[in-house]
């Protein structure tokens, strides 16, 4: 198989490469850190002053520390799939030191061309301290010509400590069979989560999202947008619990559009334990605007460049 | 030229166009007025293909596109502005006018668009069209998705509604131009003196009829005086 190059390094493959450039990049920078698993295996790892990253004892994952008060940190971590019938469950730690401020990408690309399942399960816990920023997105990608599963079944779960944020970006855009996606979340005084994801589905795929958030303290806050597309046969589930312990604040929005014979369910649960907690829940379940598609047909596009042309702006 | 012939349109058995026969020339610009209900919005979406005649033929420029969908008239030079503009989850004004002109525009041709229609366009051309728009601001960007496609018929569904007297006025100077400079057909649907004034023909509306057609100046102090009716006879029943 043609080995290609990756900054000089000997490690990936085309298709590796494919699946790194769908999740996240296959060319890091220099100053970046990166670890990178492949069929249950750490392939290759970079730290720097900022950044460490230690395996875990058991070979099942790794901690990721990045020091108090890093001004702008960098880390990759992502995960490929290429053996079909591997079910890969991984456990990474994040721990975020206070006034830290730090971009972490990660993300799961699974390639299949054979008639077994192959699975990734992420487990990320973060642990981000005081005043600390991290910005966090994944990828989802499946491709392949097999007839063997994509399955991915991330859980995410944050620890936000006083006045410290953390915006996670979610993608799920194309060839993913099944996955389930759960977040939790503790929020203490002060400190904000913003998570948005966005997921398309289609064939018989299934998509379920879940998310458990807790105000905990006075000043918490979260803001939670869903924007999902589900055609053809699948099926996506959304479900958020959020429950306000303090003077706190959370809006959660979940927003789908609806094509062909998709079914798509949305299960909202607000719970405010305190008088001075103010939650939002908004869901909206719909097909695309007739009057959106003749918009764009009155400047010229077809009906299928109109819906095409709302999908990704939708998505975007 | 475009022409309307015997145009009839039913819904739910209710006669909303009677027999409607005009027809535009180049370079003129008609207003359609009347009062609500008499069909004019109806008329304007008819033209566009928004809308399907029960009866009737639409000929444009000796080609008849009774039966042409929305996408194919537009791309024969037909273009609207919809009373209440569109909103897109996600979708740029610059994304809008990439459309809307067909190619791959740059920042700079975008925002030159946008000036047309006075707005500040730096300010404008990366935000999405979403409800953080004012009504006044999305109406003039729906103008100038109209205008950017330079269309050989612009119609212009009620401009004015749903916009404060502030944007008005700087609505009007936006149609001022269009008069002055734009050489194809421009039809506005308007009930606002200060549009039916730039006009060079208005069409007075009754009950789903035309009432009247003539020249400004011979028209529009009877529209204002309110003298002018029509008996509404349903020719098409």
């Amino acid at each position: 198989m043609v080995q290609v190059a990756v900054r000089g390094l000997m490690i990936v493959n085309e298709i590796d490469k494919n699946l790194l450039d769908e999740i996240d990049v296959s060319d890091f920078k220099e100053s970046e850190a990166y670890n990178i698993r492949k069929n249950g295996k750490s392939i290759k790892r970079k730290i720097n002053d900022y950044v460490d990253i230690e395996p875990k004892e058991d070979g099942k994952g790794i901690n990721v520390y990045v020091k108090e008060n890093t001004y702008f940190g960098i880390v990759h971590i992502p995960v490929i799939l290429t053996q079909s019938g591997l079910k890969d469950v991984v456990y990474n730690d994040f721990y975020v030191g206070k006034n830290a401020n730090v971009i972490i990408l990660a993300g799961c690309g699974i390639h299949n061309d054979e008639h077994e399942d192959s699975e990734h399960d992420g487990i990320h816990r973060f642990f981000i301290e005081e005043g600390a920023k991290v910005k966090y997105t994944e990828k989802h990608y499946g491709n392949g010509r097999g007839t063997g599963k994509r399955i991915l079944n991330p859980v995410t779960e944050i620890n936000l400590k006083k006045n410290a944020s953390m915006t996670m970006d979610s993608v799920q855009i194309k060839g993913v069979s099944k996955t389930k996606r759960v977040t939790k979340a503790k929020i203490y005084e002060g400190a904000t989560l913003v998570v948005k994801e966005k997921i398309l589905t289609s064939d018989n795929q299934v998509a379920k999202t879940d998310f458990v958030i807790d105000l905990k303290g006075d000043g918490a806050s979260c803001n939670v947008t869903s924007r999902s597309v589900a055609t053809e046969n699948s099926y996506q589930e959304f479900k958020s619990v959020v429950t306000g312990k303090a003077k706190s604040y959370a809006h959660v929005s979940c927003d789908a559009i609806i094509k062909d014979d998709a079914k798509v369910k949305a299960i909202p649960e607000i719970y405010a334990k305190d008088a001075d907690a103010n939650l939002v829940h908004e869901a909206v379940i719909g097909k695309i605007a007739g009057e959106q598609l003749m918009k764009l047909m009155s400047l010229g596009l077809s009906e299928k460049e109109a819906e095409d042309v709302i999908i990704k702006g939708f998505l975007k | 030229m475009l022409e309307l012939q015997n145009v009839c349109f039913k819904k739910d058995n209710k006669l909303i166009l009677n027999n409607i026969n005009i027809k535009f020339d180049e370079t003129r610009f008609y207003v359609i007025t009347g009062p609500n209900g008499s069909g004019k919005s109806t008329l304007a979406k008819i033209i566009m293909g928004l809308e399907k005649p029960t009866s009737g033929k639409i000929i444009f420029n000796g080609k008849d596109i009774t039966d042409m969908p929305v996408d194919k008239r537009s791309k024969e030079g037909i273009s609207f502005a919809f009373q209440q503009p569109v909103r897109f989850k996600g979708i740029t004004v610059y994304d809008l006018l990439k459309i809307s002109t067909g190619k791959d525009l740059c920042k700079k041709e975008a925002c030159g668009i946008l000036s047309k229609v006075g707005l500040c366009a730096l300010e404008y051309v990366d935000r999405e069209i979403n409800a953080s728009l004012s009504g006044g601001e999305l109406k003039r960007i729906e103008i100038a998705s109209v205008i950017a496609r330079n269309p050989k018929v612009a119609i212009f569904d009620e401009p004015e509604a749903g916009i404060d007297l502030w944007s008005f006025k700087n609505l009007i100077q936006v149609f001022k131009e269009l008069e002055s400079n734009y050489s194809g057909i421009t039809i506005v649907i308007s009930h606002q003196e200060r549009i039916l004034n730039i006009a060079d023909q208005i069409i007075l509306m009754k009950d789903g009829k035309v009432s009247k057609v003539g020249k400004k100046e011979e028209m529009i102090n009877e529209i204002l005086n309110g003298s002018s009716c029509c008996k509404g006879v349903n020719d098409c029943e």
